[in-house]
């Protein structure tokens, strides 16, 4: 074992951990007397830093193509194709998180607000590399721990207070969960590490009690993507914390858990349910993804809050983006048990495209829409559907972003959006043939037509219906530039999405 | 060239959308200019592709990794539409010139709409076909929801969401295509000529035509139709019923027909007397034929009246697409563009003209006012319009719906009968509207009461030129059509031969 390498391994997420307790010491230390805005943008900026060193760190850092304890059968972290553009992402969409907080005044507290926001993403960093039950436990908790306190951070709101609590019991029971399944795992096979779980399983073949792992680990991760039914706490969370903290736990965290989902999935599924001419494990997440869809989906149609209802097209996302995730696994473990075949490889290669696609592309879109929230509330002091009436007047450049992001999560081309969609489920239907599938598609593109109805519906109040109040609204410059620019994003990567495709392939091996 | 028309349409939305508010003057004008370069474009491209088969006009890869290029191509039938989306284009903007509420956005909406259409016409790719078939989507919501009348957020949230059900099931027919052909291509030719296995074009045919159907406005998925026309402003409903309405039936033309034709073979089957894909759909289009009518018939809203014509006249599109000969579909067609421009001139007259001088379109309200006096322009525009929509010899309605019941005569004699019951119903509801809105001899009720040369009676505003000029330009398209067909049929026939070559029949 040797800490050099470890400390090479893991540079990203100690340049984030690095700038977390300097934007603590900065704040402490130098800019106490000093006015909030100047603490304000001493903090983001130094937050945002920290995100660009750890994206430079991640350039460079990760040469080694996996680390472990004692040779590369104990691997910890492992650099493996989906894992740098996720935690790209990951860093990007933190950086865009902290840049929305200049137009909040929720805490005082912003070092420790960033400092926490950093720590968590390193978790996220971690859990998106890990391949140790260990490891991810502890990437998850950090992650998860941290965004507990970020929802609790708006003091003096008993919505955001009611909302942590919530999110706390929630999340704690889903760890209790979690921890339970790889405690399964671990007396099964005797091994904490993915690799030889899977190594175990292939070689004796899955027992009954794995099952029972794998729905325990299923729940516990299914809280963290806020899968039905796992998803309760999503809409109160949504609602009731600070609007830079919804956004950070709608898109960072989901990007983590998604790319953890990816690697799981990928070392068991295929294993396990190749054998099976019933693939269960992959069965039980078809199982949840389609209750996401419909929960998610048809819950959103009754709301009055934006923020809920983002809450729950959330919850409706995360439904397609399982449905990409377990049928990835459905054909190439069919076609090769035990070894990656070169079609199995290339096939797991496309749907794994389709997801990390869907899940960056989503996660932007999100902290956007998260940002026009954000502003519309501060100026109006709610997030119902009512106080964005005649948005289109109080402020036409962000009533422009909130129409491009919404019909963007809604699916209207040429927006990104859309691409993602018909990327993932051609992906579903290109990877695994078969009625269920098949089935499952349907039902997702009838469902995203039901979507239409409640994303037009606050686009609706922006656009068409008469304002009560017509005085401006104001948002910070930077705020601004963020969200036009994110809006461009998703115009852009909607039209050309290849560009986003083809830097996601460019970490792929060669075939 | 003809591409330019889709560049043009978009980037004009673009500059309206960004032009300083509160010059209306100024959005008109270069929705105008834009509107007029567009159909100029069309025009040219039409008499420019005279004599050529199918032309490729771009072809470059858009997503390499998944086989998706930018294709843009036009036969015949692609370049009739296009010069029809040029003239609603043209005559939209002039029958809005008094647009006054956001002028901008409405001008941008509407182009962007007009480029969406533009697309969905050039497309040689199943998959561009459909972007440009939502793109279309989101500006009629809006047009509707902030520029209509009657009922309008109703009416346009129903459309929206009937569009997008519609393209729902196109959507999955198109992964299914897609994948089922081995995730190569989405190329119109490419899937093609990809061999589809019968079965799977025996289900996926139904699916994908539907999809597009209900944008045509086949019973019992027209509803969204009156409701939609009645609520949209003006221009929206001209363009609704002139060529959105043509983008449904476009597509059920080029992609449900063009690519899975063995979707229309028999069943092996018969259950009283349908015993195929075409049989049910041809029966759908003459119930729609026959209940638009009928339901016209019952108006006593000006509006809705043309809105169930519009229903009514698509039904004979439907029914020439499933007779699946030459002189049917060469017919659908040819109803297409004809019915584009006649619907159009019928709502500008209704909802321009004489809605907006006389603010109600309700029959009994309008019967007092004596229109044929006070207003002899519409009135005379509206009688020729009329003539058009009932399918008088002289005008292209004439053409269109003839070659229609030849074509489907030879396959179902019954049904075709049935569907000329509805062009004699239709002679009635236009004559009843007539008589009705501006012929009628009623005077207002007691205590109303107005006398035929009554001083006080105020005079409407003149007939502006913008009115005179679109009125002029669509009158003048449809005669021209209606008594030399041939400049168009040159231009039909050979397009509509390669097609039904490529598989039917």
């Amino acid at each position: 074992m040797n800490y050099a390498d470890l400390f090479r391994v893991t540079l990203p997420e100690t340049a984030l951990e690095v700038a977390a307790l300097l934007v603590l010491i900065v704040d402490l230390a130098f800019l106490r007397k000093a006015a909030l805005k100047v603490r304000l943008a001493a903090a983001v900026v130094l937050g945002v830093a920290g995100c660009g060193a750890a994206l430079w760190a991640l350039q460079y850092s990760r040469v080694i193509w996996g680390f472990g304890l004692h040779g590369s059968h104990e691997l910890l972290l492992l650099n493996t194709f989906y894992v740098p553009p996720a935690q790209a992402g990951i860093l990007i969409l933190t950086a865009f998180t902290l840049l929305l907080l200049l137009d909040s005044s929720f805490t005082r507290h912003v070092g420790e607000y960033v400092a926490v926001v950093l720590m968590s993403a390193a978790g996220g960093m971690l859990i998106a590399a890990a391949q140790d039950l260990l490891v991810i436990f502890i990437g998850i908790e950090l992650l998860s721990l941290g965004l507990y306190i970020l929802t609790a951070f708006a003091k003096s709101s008993g919505k955001s207070a009611e909302a942590a609590i919530k999110y706390y019991l929630f999340g704690g029971m889903s760890a209790a969960f979690l921890l339970f399944g790889f405690s399964y795992f671990y007396g099964l096979t005797g091994s904490t590490n993915l690799h030889l779980i899977q190594q175990v399983i292939s070689s004796s073949g899955p027992s009954p009690l794995f099952y029972v792992a794998w729905i325990l680990v299923v729940a516990g991760l299914g809280f963290k993507v806020a899968a039905v039914p796992f998803h309760f706490w999503a809409p109160d969370t949504y609602e009731g914390a600070p609007a830079p903290a919804a956004a950070f736990i709608a898109s960072v965290s989901k990007v983590a858990s998604f790319a953890l989902l990816i690697s799981i999935g990928m070392s068991w599924m295929a294993t396990c349910d190749g054998a099976q001419p019933l693939p269960r494990l992959a069965g039980i997440l078809l199982v949840v993804a389609a209750a996401s869809m419909l929960v998610g989906n048809l819950a959103a149609l009754a709301q009055v809050s934006v923020r809920r209802l983002l809450a729950y097209s959330a919850i409706a996302h995360a439904g397609y983006i399982l449905l990409g995730i377990a049928s990835h696994v459905n054909f190439a473990g069919r076609e090769a048990p035990s070894d990656f075949s070169r079609a199995a490889q290339s096939s797991t290669f496309l749907s794994t495209n389709a997801v990390l696609f869907y899940v960056l592309t989503y996660g932007l879109t999100t902290v956007g829409a998260f940002g026009v929230v954000g502003v519309v509330e501060r100026a109006t002091g709610s997030d119902r559907m009512d106080s964005f009436l005649g948005l289109h007047r109080r402020n036409p450049v962000l009533a422009a972003v909130l129409l491009v992001l919404f019909l963007s999560l809604a699916g209207i081309p040429p927006l990104v959006g859309f691409w993602a969609k018909f990327n993932l489920f051609a992906a579903v239907l290109g990877v695994s043939a078969g009625p269920v599938p098949f089935a499952l598609v349907c039902l997702a593109v009838a469902l995203s037509a039901v979507s239409l109805y409640y994303y037009l519906q606050v686009l609706k109040r922006a656009y068409v219906m008469p304002g009560v109040d017509e005085t401006p609204i104001k948002a910070h410059p930077v705020t601004t530039v963020v969200l036009v620019a994110i809006a461009a994003a998703v115009v852009v990567l909607g039209c050309f999405p290849s560009l986003l495709q083809n830097w996601i392939s460019s970490f792929y091996p060669t075939l | 060239m003809l591409a330019w028309t889709i560049y043009l349409s978009f980037a004009g939305a673009l500059v309206l959308a960004l032009l300083p508010r509160g010059n209306a003057a100024l959005a008109r004008g270069v929705a105008l200019c834009v509107a007029v370069a567009g159909l100029a474009l069309a025009v040219a491209g039409f008499v420019g592709g005279m004599g050529h088969a199918r032309m490729v006009l771009v072809d470059v890869p858009w997503v390499a990794s998944m086989g998706i290029r930018f294709t843009l191509a036009a036969d015949g039938i692609s370049r009739l539409l296009v010069l029809l989306t040029g003239l609603a284009a043209v005559a939209g903007v002039l029958f809005s010139w008094n647009i006054e509420l956001r002028t901008n956005e409405f001008f941008a909406f509407f182009l962007a709409l007009i480029g969406g259409v533009y697309g969905v016409f050039l497309s040689g790719d199943l998959f561009l076909l459909f972007v440009f078939y939502e793109i279309a989507i989101v500006p009629k919501y809006f047009l509707i929801a902030i520029w209509g009348s009657t009922r309008r957020e109703y009416a346009a949230m129903k459309l929206a969401l009937y569009s997008f059900a519609g393209s729902a099931m196109v959507l999955i027919g198109l992964l299914a295509a897609y994948a089922t052909a081995g995730s190569h291509s989405t190329g119109l030719v490419e899937l093609a000529r990809a061999g589809l296995p019968v079965s799977f074009q025996m289900w996926v045919f139904p699916l994908v035509f539907t999809g597009f159907a209900i944008l045509a406005g086949m019973w019992p998925f027209h509803t969204w139709a009156p409701t939609g026309h009645v609520a949209a402003p003006t221009a929206a409903s001209m363009l609704l019923a002139g060529v959105v309405m043509k983008l449904g039936a476009y597509g059920c033309l080029r992609v449900a027909i063009g690519l899975f034709p063995h979707g229309l073979d028999p069943w092996g089957f018969s259950f009283i007397g349908i015993g195929s894909w075409r049989d049910v759909f041809a029966l759908l289009a003459v119930i729609g034929i026959v209940y638009g009518a009928l339901v016209a018939l019952a108006q006593t809203d000006f509006k809705f009246v043309i809105g169930y014509s519009s229903v009514s006249h698509m039904g004979f599109v439907l029914l020439g697409l499933m007779a699946l000969n030459q002189i049917g579909v060469t017919g659908a067609v040819l109803q297409m563009f004809s019915h584009g421009v006649i619907a159009g001139l019928l709502f500008a007259i209704v909802g321009r003209i004489v809605y907006d001088r006389t603010h109600t379109r309700q029959f009994a309200e309008l019967e007092p006012m004596h229109l044929s006096r006070r207003l002899p322009f519409a009135a005379w525009a509206f009688v020729i319009a009329g003539m058009a929509s009932m399918g008088l010899p002289g005008f292209s309605g004439f053409v269109a719906e003839l070659q229609v019941l030849v074509g489907a005569w030879s396959v179902k004699p019954w049904w075709t009968l049935a569907a000329g019951v509805g062009i004699v119903i239709g002679v009635a509801y236009t004559w009843r509207a007539l008589q009705k809105a501006f012929f009628s001899d009623a005077h207002a009720p007691h205590g109303l009461h107005m006398h035929v040369h009554d001083p006080h009676e105020h005079a409407f505003a003149a007939i502006t030129w913008p009115e005179a000029t679109g009125v002029a330009l669509l009158v003048g398209v449809s005669l021209a059509v209606g008594l030399y067909p041939r400049i168009l049929l040159d231009t039909i026939e050979p397009a509509v031969k390669a097609l039904l070559a490529g598989g039917v029949q």
